[in-house]
C-alpha cells in the first residue's frame, strides 16, 4: 500500500512531464529529445528562486510557465518550423529532428554546467511528513502530486472544450485534414509545442521540490516520458496518465523491493514488452 | 565475382594506406601514437555505424552498449582464454545482442529504434552494477602484455576487415537491397525484398563490431567498471563522425572521424568542460550546414562543376 | 473456366467503422485482362492493394494458383508473383533508370543478378520503350517515362499477375495512346492482368472482362460493352435522376 500511494505521487509529476512531451510529439511531430533539459531548466530556475529569495516553487510555476512557453516557441520558430518546412517525407521530419534536438539537449546541458556547475542541487521545501492511509509521506511530494492533478485536470479541459484545444486535437489526428477546414497548422503546432515545453518545465520545477537534480539528469526524464508517450499512446491523453502511474508505481516497487540502481532497466524492460506485444501504446488500435 | 580496373587499383591504393598507417608505431611518438589509437577506434566505429545507418536512416546509438560488451567479455575472461578469441567471441556476442535488439525494434518507426538504442547502454549498465554490488565485486583488472602499439595494429586490422566487409556489402545483393529500402521501404517489400531480415542482418554488423573494438580496446583502460565501458558520449561521438563526414560512402565516415578528433582532443585539453556544448554544436551543424556531410559537399561541388563544364 | 489464377472470395476490409472493401468475389484466368472499374472511392485501389499485400484483409480470402497469399507480407506474395505498380509513381531517387529496373529483377518471382540483371533489364526499358536511356537520372525523365520506369520494374521479375493502378491516369491524349498501345502490347503477349482504371476508351479496347464496384461492393460483372450498358453501373456513375 504504502509503495503503491509512492508510485502514484511520482507518477503523477511522470504524467505531467510525459503530457508535455506528447503535446510536442502528438501536434508538431517533433520528437523533443531536448525535453529533459528543459525539465531541469524549469527545476534549476525553482531553485534559484527558492534559495535566494525564498520564493515557493508553487509561485515560482507561474514564472517558470510563460518563459518556458516563450523559450520552446522560440525554439520552434527559428529551428524546427525550417526543417518541417524541408521535410520531404515524414521520414526525414524524424531523422532531422532527432538529431536537431539531440544538438539542442547537448548544448542544454552544456550551458547549464558553464553556468551552474555539474554539482548536483536539492534545497528543502515543505519537507514535513503528512499522514495519508496511515503512513507518512512528505508534503512536498503530495503537493506536487496535486499540482500536477490540477494541471493536467486543466489540460484535458483545454484539449476537449475550448476552440484552440480542439483544432490542437484535430491536427494531431489529421494533420492534413485539419488544414483543409481552414486551421492555422503552422501557428498552432508552435502553440502546442511551446505549451508542451511550459508544462515540462513546471513539471521540473515540481520535481525539484524533492528530487535530487544536477545538470545532466534531463535525459533521463527524457527517456520516461519517451516510454510513457509510447505506452500510453501519441496523441491519448488518459492512456498518457495511465501509463505514467504504472511507470511510477513500477519504479517505485522495484527501487524499494530489489534495487533503487534499477529502476531505469525496469522502464526500459516495461517498454520492451510494450514494443513487443502493443507497439500501438496500451490503448491504441490495431492499425489496420 | 569479376573485378574491374578501378576495383583493382582501389584495392591496391587501400592496402598501401594501411600499410603506411601500420608504420605509427615505429615513430616512436607516444603522443601521436595515442592519437593513432582514437582515430583507429573511430574509425572502425563510425564506419561500422554507417554501413547500417547510412542505406536505412535509422540512427542507432547502440554502439555503446556494444562496446561495453565487449570490454567486460575481454575482462572476465582474460584469465582463461587466449585475447584473439576473446575478441572473436565479443563479435560473436555483439552479432546476436544486435539480432536480439534489431528484431524487437526495426520492425517499428524510426523514432521507437533511436529510443531504445539510447538506453540500451543504460540498462546494461544497470543490470551489471547492480550484479556487481550483489556479488560483492566493484570492477575487473585486465592485465595484459598487449602494448600500445599491439593495440593499434589490432584496431588497424579490425578497421581493414570493416572496410573490406562494407565494399563486398555493397556489392552484394544484401547491399542492393539495402539502397532500395532506404529509398523507399514500399517498393522494396512490393519488389519481393524481405525488408526485416535484411535490416537485422546489416545491424548485426556495427553490433559485432564495437563489440569487438571495445574487447580490444579493454587492455588500455586496465581496470574496467561500468560507467567507464558503456559511457553514452561514445555513441553520440559516433554518430557525428560519420554524419560530419558522411554516410552515403564507404569512406565517408573517415573524412569525419579525423577532424573532429583533432577538434574533441584540442577543446577537452582546453576547455575541459565545453565538449558536450560542443557535441550539440556539431549536431546543429549537421542538420543545419551539412545535411550530406563533407562527402554531400563534394558531390554537391563536384554536380556543379560537371554541369558547368556540360554547358 | 479454367483453374484461375487469380480468386478473391468474400474479400472484405474495414478501416474503423467504414467497409471499404465488401464481400468481393472474382477470378482472373490465365491470360485475361481484368478492369476493375468504379466511382472515385468505391474500394478498386483498396483491394489492388489487399491483393498485392500492401494491406491485411479484415475478412476473407485470396489466392493464387489455389494458393491462399492472403495473409502473408508483400514480399512473398511479390515472390509468388504478382507485382504491381503505384497509382502514385513510386521510383528510387537515388538510382538512375536502369537500376530502378535492376530493382524488380533481383529479388522478384524470378531472381537474376549480375550481369544477367543488367542484360534483362535492358531488354525490358527497350519493350517500354526506354531504350538507350538506361544511365538517365530520375529527373530528367517526362511523367510518362516515370510510368514506363515503374512498368518496367514491376515487368522484370517475371510476375504471373501483374496489378496495375491507374497507369494511363494523368497521360495527355498523345501519350494516352502510346499508353494504351504499350499495355496492348503485354496483353498481346499473353500476360494476366488487373487494372483498375478510369479512362473508358481504355477500358474498351484493352479488357476481356470487367468487374464494377460502388461503395465497396460488386455490382457487376462481364465484357465491357456488358457492364457499360449495365443500369445499376450507370446509376452508380451518374446518380438516380439520370437512370
Amino acid at each position: 500500500m504504502d509503495i503503491l500511494i509512492t508510485g502514484i505521487l511520482l507518477g503523477g509529476t511522470y504524467a505531467l512531464i510525459a503530457m508535455g512531451l506528447n503535446l510536442q510529439y502528438g501536434v508538431a511531430r517533433i520528437m523533443n529529445l531536448a525535453n529533459g533539459e528543459i525539465l531541469v531548466a524549469g527545476g534549476y530556475f525553482a531553485f534559484i528562486a527558492y534559495t535566494s529569495t525564498q520564493l515557493s516553487p508553487i509561485l515560482t510555476i507561474f514564472l517558470v510557465a510563460p518563459l518556458a512557453f516563450a523559450l520552446n516557441w522560440l525554439i520552434y520558430r527559428v529551428m524546427l518550423q525550417p526543417l518541417v518546412n524541408r521535410a520531404k517525407n515524414r521520414g526525414q521530419l524524424e531523422t532531422d529532428s532527432i538529431l536537431a534536438t539531440f544538438g539542442l539537449s547537448f548544448i542544454g546541458v552544456g550551458l547549464m554546467l558553464s553556468f551552474f556547475g555539474g554539482d548536483y542541487f536539492s534545497y528543502s521545501f515543505m519537507a514535513v511528513p503528512v499522514e495519508l492511509l496511515g503512513n507518512t509521506y512528505g508534503a512536498n511530494r503530495v503537493l506536487s502530486f496535486v499540482m500536477a492533478v490540477l494541471i493536467c485536470g486543466a489540460l484535458y479541459l483545454w484539449l476537449n472544450h475550448s476552440r484552440p484545444g480542439l483544432s490542437i486535437r484535430a491536427i494531431a489526428t489529421a494533420p492534413a485534414s485539419a488544414r483543409l477546414v481552414g486551421i492555422d497548422v503552422k501557428n498552432l503546432s508552435a502553440l502546442a509545442f511551446a505549451l508542451g515545453g511550459a508544462v515540462t518545465a513546471v513539471g521540473g520545477a515540481l520535481i525539484s521540490t524533492y528530487l535530487t537534480l544536477d545538470a545532466s539528469t534531463g535525459v533521463v526524464f527524457t527517456l520516461k516520458a519517451l516510454i510513457i508517450v509510447i505506452m500510453g499512446g501519441v496523441g491519448d491523453v488518459r492512456g498518457t496518465i495511465i501509463a505514467a502511474l504504472l511507470l511510477g508505481i513500477l519504479e517505485t516497487i522495484v527501487a524499494s523491493l530489489l534495487d533503487p540502481g534499477l529502476t531505469l532497466a525496469a522502464a526500459y524492460v516495461m517498454f520492451l514488452g510494450i514494443l513487443l506485444f502493443r507497439p500501438q501504446g496500451l490503448f491504441g488500435k490495431k492499425r489496420t | 565475382m569479376s573485378l574491374t580496373g578501378t576495383d583493382i587499383r582501389n584495392l591496391c591504393f587501400a592496402t598501401l594506406a594501411f600499410a603506411i598507417c601500420a608504420l605509427l608505431p615505429f615513430g616512436d611518438n607516444g603522443y601521436w601514437l595515442g592519437l593513432g589509437v582514437t582515430i583507429a577506434m573511430f574509425t572502425t566505429l563510425a564506419t561500422s555505424w554507417a554501413l547500417f545507418s547510412g542505406p536505412t536512416h535509422y540512427i542507432s546509438l547502440a554502439t555503446a552498449a556494444f562496446f561495453g560488451v565487449g570490454t567486460y567479455v575481454t575482462g572476465l575472461g582474460i584469465e582463461t582464454l587466449p585475447f584473439w578469441s576473446l575478441v572473436g567471441l565479443a563479435g560473436l556476442i555483439g552479432a546476436v545482442l544486435a539480432a536480439l535488439v534489431g528484431l524487437a525494434t526495426l520492425r517499428l518507426s524510426g523514432v521507437y529504434f533511436v529510443i531504445f538504442t539510447l538506453g540500451l547502454a543504460e540498462l546494461v549498465r544497470q543490470v551489471i552494477t547492480w550484479v556487481q554490488n550483489n556479488t560483492g565485486q566493484k570492477g575487473l583488472y585486465v592485465l595484459t602484455d598487449l602494448d600500445e602499439a599491439g593495440i593499434y595494429w589490432w584496431l588497424l586490422g579490425l578497421a581493414a576487415v570493416v572496410f573490406l566487409t562494407g565494399w563486398l556489402i555493397g556489392r552484394s545483393r544484401l547491399g542492393f537491397a539495402l539502397r532500395i529500402i532506404g529509398d523507399d521501404e514500399t517498393v522494396a517489400d512490393h519488389s519481393g525484398i524481405n525488408t526485416a531480415r535484411a535490416k537485422v542482418l546489416l545491424f548485426m554488423v556495427p553490433g559485432a563490431v564495437a563489440a569487438m573494438t571495445g574487447a580490444i580496446l579493454a587492455p588500455r583502460y586496465v581496470y574496467i567498471e561500468p560507467s567507464l565501458a558503456f559511457a553514452p558520449i561514445l555513441s553520440f561521438q559516433v554518430v557525428i563522425m560519420a554524419l560530419l563526414g558522411g554516410a552515403s560512402r564507404l569512406w565517408g565516415p573517415l573524412v569525419g572521424v579525423i577532424p573532429f578528433t583533432f577538434l574533441l582532443e584540442a577543446v577537452s585539453s582546453n576547455f575541459p568542460n565545453q565538449t558536450t556544448l560542443v557535441i550539440g554544436v556539431a549536431f546543429l551543424v549537421i542538420v543545419y550546414l551539412l545535411p550530406g556531410g563533407f562527402v554531400g559537399l563534394l558531390d554537391k561541388i563536384m554536380y556543379r562543376v560537371n554541369a558547368k563544364e556540360r554547358s | 473456366m479454367a483453374t484461375p489464377v487469380l480468386s478473391l472470395r468474400g474479400v472484405t476490409k474495414r478501416f474503423g467503422g467504414l467497409v471499404a472493401v465488401n464481400a468481393m468475389d472474382f477470378d482472373v484466368a490465365e491470360h485475361e485482362v481484368v478492369g476493375l472499374l468504379g466511382p472515385n472511392g468505391s474500394g478498386k485501389s483498396t483491394t489492388l492493394n489487399l491483393v498485392s499485400g500492401l494491406l491485411p484483409l479484415t475478412s476473407g480470402n485470396i489466392s493464387l494458383w489455389g494458393n491462399r497469399i492472403s495473409g502473408l507480407p508483400a514480399q512473398t506474395i511479390n515472390r509468388k508473383g504478382v507485382s504491381r505498380t503505384f497509382q502514385l509513381v513510386r521510383l528510387l531517387p537515388s538510382m538512375n533508370v536502369r537500376e530502378n529496373v535492376v530493382a524488380g529483377a533481383v529479388f522478384g518471382h524470378r531472381r537474376r543478378w549480375g550481369q544477367d540483371a543488367q542484360d534483362h533489364a535492358e531488354q525490358l526499358l527497350e519493350k517500354v520503350g526506354l531504350g538507350g536511356k538506361g544511365d538517365m537520372s530520375l529527373g530528367q525523365l517526362t511523367y510518362i517515362d516515370t510510368k514506363r520506369v515503374e512498368l518496367a520494374r514491376t515487368l522484370a521479375g517475371d510476375p504471373k499477375v501483374l496489378l496495375l493502378d491507374e497507369w494511363l491516369a494523368g497521360l495527355n491524349p498523345t501519350e494516352l495512346q502510346i499508353g494504351i498501345t504499350l499495355i496492348k502490347s503485354l496483353r498481346n503477349e499473353g500476360r494476366t492482368i488487373i487494372l483498375v482504371e478510369h479512362v473508358m476508351d481504355a477500358i474498351r479496347s484493352l479488357c476481356d472482362r470487367c468487374v464494377v464496384m460502388a461503395a465497396g461492393t460488386k455490382i457487376a460483372e462481364g465484357t465491357p460493352a456488358q457492364v457499360l450498358s449495365d443500369k445499376e453501373v450507370i446509376r452508380a456513375y451518374l446518380g438516380d435522376d439520370d437512370a
